[in-house]
Formats: structure tokens, sequence, C-alpha cells
């Protein structure tokens, strides 16, 4: 589980997160949503402690990640940030491999090289793993950042608009990796989605956020309401069912 | 073709050349049986050759840890304010304490350039991401202006011939044995470099994705510092300042074979000794028996070869 406990934000004078104190539930798939600005990367960075925390606590999988050696919770947690522009020239390969670095520290085994390749191979990157990060499109280079967080390979993995740029197909079968990871594997998944029917259609857990605080969390089916959701962005907006599930008609 | 071995086989037969030529004339094949020609070589030209290698080899290097501490392509050791902080450090040290021993010297050079690297580098930490050419300015900036105190204070203290040689005139015809050998702790800095390549590597990839990895970015930043003054500062003292090698050569090579600097740091390194090499022979044939500092000719083939690469820049910044 990941806990977090009265963290505040502010940048300058500015507050960006008001005392929330929520949690991420071990074994589930948690989608956090809210309008532009709401504070959500703020949250994410802070549990992935790329921000360092001001007020409150984080504990990740029991680890106080104030307390923890930041070599350690790289084994715990990988963690995606929304900016993924890299300005290295490596080949998609090499950036995968990467995300192996917190286990071997610089001396791969076969079992990491083996890892990057399943890695690859599961965001159809395998036929241009040769090519420079700079020498494919947006969507490729976004697969390529979540391959090396995947192939990471930690109990917790945090993305932060993961489906930016990706196309329908690739957008679902990333939801059913994860998913995948959640159910057959005990992985624990976090994510930032702004396609409201992702959460809808493959989320345990929501946590809904609006200007740094948290105005509802729970199922999927509790909080994607067309009260809820016509709060949170301030329009009406209605929510049909389909197959069980809440589906979302905010495109019309 | 493969870089390495290319790259080896070139600066290997450079190498032999430059042992060659000079104002006396050395025959390799008959030197073994006559001590005056052995002289030589060994007092003079084998110096001078190792120098310039060493040089071109440790100052790449820098040049590709410089790069991706600061995550651009627009700058080196030559315009980050650190061959500079060099000099400063040095003329503080001779002006504080006239008989200091060469060591002390060689620390405080380091320690100096060390400062205003770190300088430089907070600087542009608070410059917007995007702004990709402010970096190269604001290096510029700060070179301009550290230069220009060093120069004050030489002038107030008569202290311009020594300034000369650090700053302007990198050139290795003064090398004999024993004036050279600072530079082995050049290339033995660059050497611990490669060890911690995939750091470097990582920190090139932006904090957040470093942090994300569980890499300290302090302690690889602070590495790569000290690894950058090191080299400048034993250059500077030697030598003085070679120009453009820190550039040019990392931007030559990423072009090519990409970041993946524990694969590109021996081609760097080898390539930088190529470099520094041939403009040294050059220099040396070109009005022989007389000489062209390396560093003036660098000067010229450098900006050539980085207004290429200004041009003909990657298509993602
Ligand atoms: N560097 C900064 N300086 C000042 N304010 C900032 C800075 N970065 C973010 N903010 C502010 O913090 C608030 C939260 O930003 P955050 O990036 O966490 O939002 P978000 O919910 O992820 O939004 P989005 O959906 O657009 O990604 C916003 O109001 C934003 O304007
Ligand atoms: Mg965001």
């Amino acid at each position: 589980m990941i806990r977090i406990d009265g963290v505040s934000h502010r940048i300058g004078k500015a507050p960006i997160l008001h005392d929330i104190t929520t949690h991420l539930p071990e074994g589930r798939l948690t989608a956090l949503i809210g309008p532009n600005g709401a504070g959500k990367s703020t949250l994410l960075r802070l549990i992935g402690r790329l921000e360092p925390l001001q007020q409150g606590r984080v504990s990740v999988a029991g680890r106080d990640i104030a307390a923890t050696p930041t070599e350690d919770l790289a084994r715990v947690m990988a963690i995606l940030g929304q900016q993924t522009s890299i300005a290295s020239r490596l080949r998609l390969s090499e950036l995968v491999g990467f995300g192996r670095w917190p286990h071997h520290r610089g001396r791969p085994t076969a079992h990491d090289h083996a890892r990057v390749a399943e890695a690859l191979e599961a965001f159809a990157l395998t036929p241009m793993a040769d090519r420079f990060l700079d020498e494919v499109s947006g969507g490729q280079a976004q697969r390529a950042h979540i391959a090396m967080a995947f192939a990471q390979d930690t109990d917790w993995l945090l993305l932060d608009e993961p489906l930016n740029n990706l196309d329908m197909a690739h957008a679902r079968a990333l939801m059913g990796r994860l998913r995948d990871l959640v159910d057959r594997q005990g992985r624990s998944v976090g994510l930032v989605v702004h396609e409201i029917n992702y959460a809808a259609a493959w989320a345990d857990h929501v946590i809904a956020m609006k200007d740094g605080r948290i105005v509802a969390e729970g199922s999927a089916n509790e909080v994607l309401t067309e009260d809820v959701l016509s709060d949170l962005y301030d329009a009406p907006i209605a929510v049909a069912s389909h197959q069980g599930r809440p589906l979302v008609l905010h495109h019309v | 073709m493969r870089p390495t071995p290319a790259l080896a086989v070139a600066l290997a037969a450079m190498m032999l050349v430059s042992m060659t030529i000079g104002a006396a004339s050395v025959d390799l094949v008959h030197a073994f049986g006559d001590p005056r020609t052995m002289l030589v070589l060994l007092e003079s030209r084998l110096p001078r050759t190792l120098a310039v290698a060493l040089t071109g080899a440790a100052l790449a290097v820098a040049g590709v840890l410089i790069q991706a501490l600061v995550r651009n392509r627009f700058v080196g050791p030559d315009t980050a304010g650190t061959a500079e902080g060099a000099a400063l450090g040095l003329l503080a040290i001779t002006i504080l304490w006239p008989a200091s021993p060469l060591w002390l010297r060689m620390v405080a050079a380091s320690v100096s350039a060390m400062a205003t690297t770190a300088l430089f580098i907070a600087i542009i930490r608070r410059l917007p991401v995007r702004e990709v050419m402010l970096v190269p300015i604001a290096g510029l900036v700060l070179s301009g202006v550290l230069g220009s105190v060093v120069t004050f204070i030489g002038w107030q203290t008569d202290l311009m011939q020594y300034i000369g040689t650090w700053l302007f005139s990198g050139e290795f015809s003064g090398v004999i044995s024993g004036r050279y050998e600072l530079l082995w702790i050049a290339g033995g800095a660059a050497v611990l470099a490669w060890f911690a390549a995939d750091r470097f590597a990582i920190i090139g990839l932006g904090d957040q994705v470093a942090t994300g990895l569980g890499l300290g970015t302090r302690a690889v930043l602070r590495l790569g510092l000290a690894v950058v003054a090191v080299v400048t500062a034993m250059v500077v003292t030697t030598v003085g300042m070679i120009p453009f090698v820190g550039l040019v050569v990392p931007n030559i090579v990423a072009r090519i074979m990409g970041d993946n600097l524990r694969r590109t740091l021996p081609v760097v390194a080898l390539s930088g000794a190529v470099l520094v090499m041939a403009c040294d022979l050059a220099g040396r044939l070109v009005i022989h028996p007389y000489e062209v500092p390396a560093g003036l000719i660098l000067g010229g083939v450098g900006s050539v070869l980085f207004l290429w690469l200004l041009y003909r820049r990657p298509r993602h910044g």
C-alpha cells in the first residue's frame, strides 16, 4: 500500500496541495483523475520522491520514502513522469536497458538482458530496438519510456499520463498489460489518466482531485457518477453504463 | 568499419610520425644505436607525443561529461568557465605564495576550476530548459568575465606572461620530459570517468529519470565536476588551453554512435587524441622548422566543425 499522510505542497507562495491524506491500495490498479492543474502530477512526483516532501509523510510498501535510500526505493517502485522529453541520443534498447540499472548497477546479467528483450517485445518495439530515440515517432518514444519502467520490474508502477501520444490500439494494449500485471503478478499500479473511460473500464480504484484536494475516492462505480464528474470538471457530464461499468459521455 | 580499431591505428601512425619530425631529424630505425638520437626521442619527442595524445583524449572526455551534466551539446570545458577558473586559482596561489610547491598549485587550479564550473552549472540550472542556446551563451559570458578578472589581476601583478601561456596559446613545443607528467593525472581522471560511464549517461537523461532509477544525482554531479576540473586544470597548467576539442568531438561521436557512454567514451577519447595530434602535426609541418601552435590550428578547424554541427542540428533540439 502507498500511504499518503497529511501531505501539503507549495511552489513559491502558491499552495498546490492541501493536506492530502489517502492511500493507493495494494494489488489494485488506481487511477488519478481531475482537471488540468489539479495537482495530480505533483502528488505522483512527491510519492515517487522526484520532488522533496515539504510537509506530511509518504510510505510505499511500509517504507517511509524520506528515510529509505533512493536506490532501495528504485527496486520497489518505478515512476514515469509526465515530461518525458530526453535530449540524449540513445537507442531504444539502451533506454529500456537503463530500466534494469537499479538491479544490476552496471553489471547486467543474462536475466537483465532477458527482461529488456521482454519489455521491448511487450510494447512492440523489437523491430526498432536499434533506432535512436530522436528518430522514432512520439508514440513510439512514449512506449519506449513505458517499457523502461516495465523493465524496472517493481512491485509498484506509477505512470503519469502514459496514454499520451498512444493510438487507440496501443492505449488499450497498455491498459491490458497493466491489468495483467495486477491480476496475474500481484503488482500494484497507479496512473494519471485524462481519458476518463480508461479509468472507467480498467481501474479498481479511482481518486478524483481538484484544486489540490481530493474530492472523491472509491471504486469506479462510486466515483464516476454524473454528480461527481459534473462537479469535478465544472461541466454537465452524462454517465451511461456498459457491461456493468460506467461509460462517460463527455464528448457530446 | 569499427571505430575503435580504426582510430587506434590512426593514432598509432600519427604518434610514430610525431616522433620523427622536428628541428633535429630522427631516424627511428637506427635510433637504438645512437645515444644522441635516443636522448632527443626520450627527452623531447616521446613526451611531446604523449602530451598531445593525453591532452586530446582527456579534454574530449571532459567535454562529454560537462555536456551530460548540463544536458546541452553546445558547451565544452573551454566555454564553461573551467579554464579561466583554473587560471584564476593558479594566479591566486602564485601571488599569495610564490614559492608554493607544484602539487599545491595543481590543487589550487583544480579546486578553483571546480568552483567556477559549479557556478556555471548553478547558473544554467536556473535558465528555462527549452532555451538551448542560452546555455552556451551563459558559458561564454561567464568565461569572458572570469577571463577579464584574470587578465586584470595579471596586469596589476605583472604576471601577464604566465597568463598568456595558460589561456591563450595552447601548444606543445615546450613539452619535455619532466614538464608534462601532470597530464597523466588528466588521463587518469578520464579513465575514472569511464568507470562511472553509466551514471553519467543516466544523469544525461534528466534528474527525474535519474532519481527514478535510484541514482543519487548530487554525487554524480560532484564526480563529473571533479573530473572536468582536474582535466582542465592539468591541461591549462602544462600546455595551455586547447579550444574546441571538448566541444566538437563529443558532438560528432554522439551523432554517429549515440550517448551510451560506456560504449562511446573510448571512441571519444581516441578521437580527441587523433584530432589534437593531427593539429599538432599540421602545426609542426606547415612552416617547418618553425611551428604554429596546435591551439591556433584547432581554433580554426574547430570553429569550422562547430559551425557545421550547428548547421545540421539533430531534429529534436
Ligand atoms: N513550476 C511551477 N511553478 C508554479 N506553479 C506550478 C509549477 N508547476 C506546477 N504548478 C502549478 O501546480 C498546480 C498543479 O500542477 P500539476 O502539474 O500537479 O497538475 P496536474 O493535475 O498534473 O495537471 P495536468 O492534468 O495538466 O497535468 C497547477 O496549478 C500548476 O499551475
Ligand atoms: Mg500532470
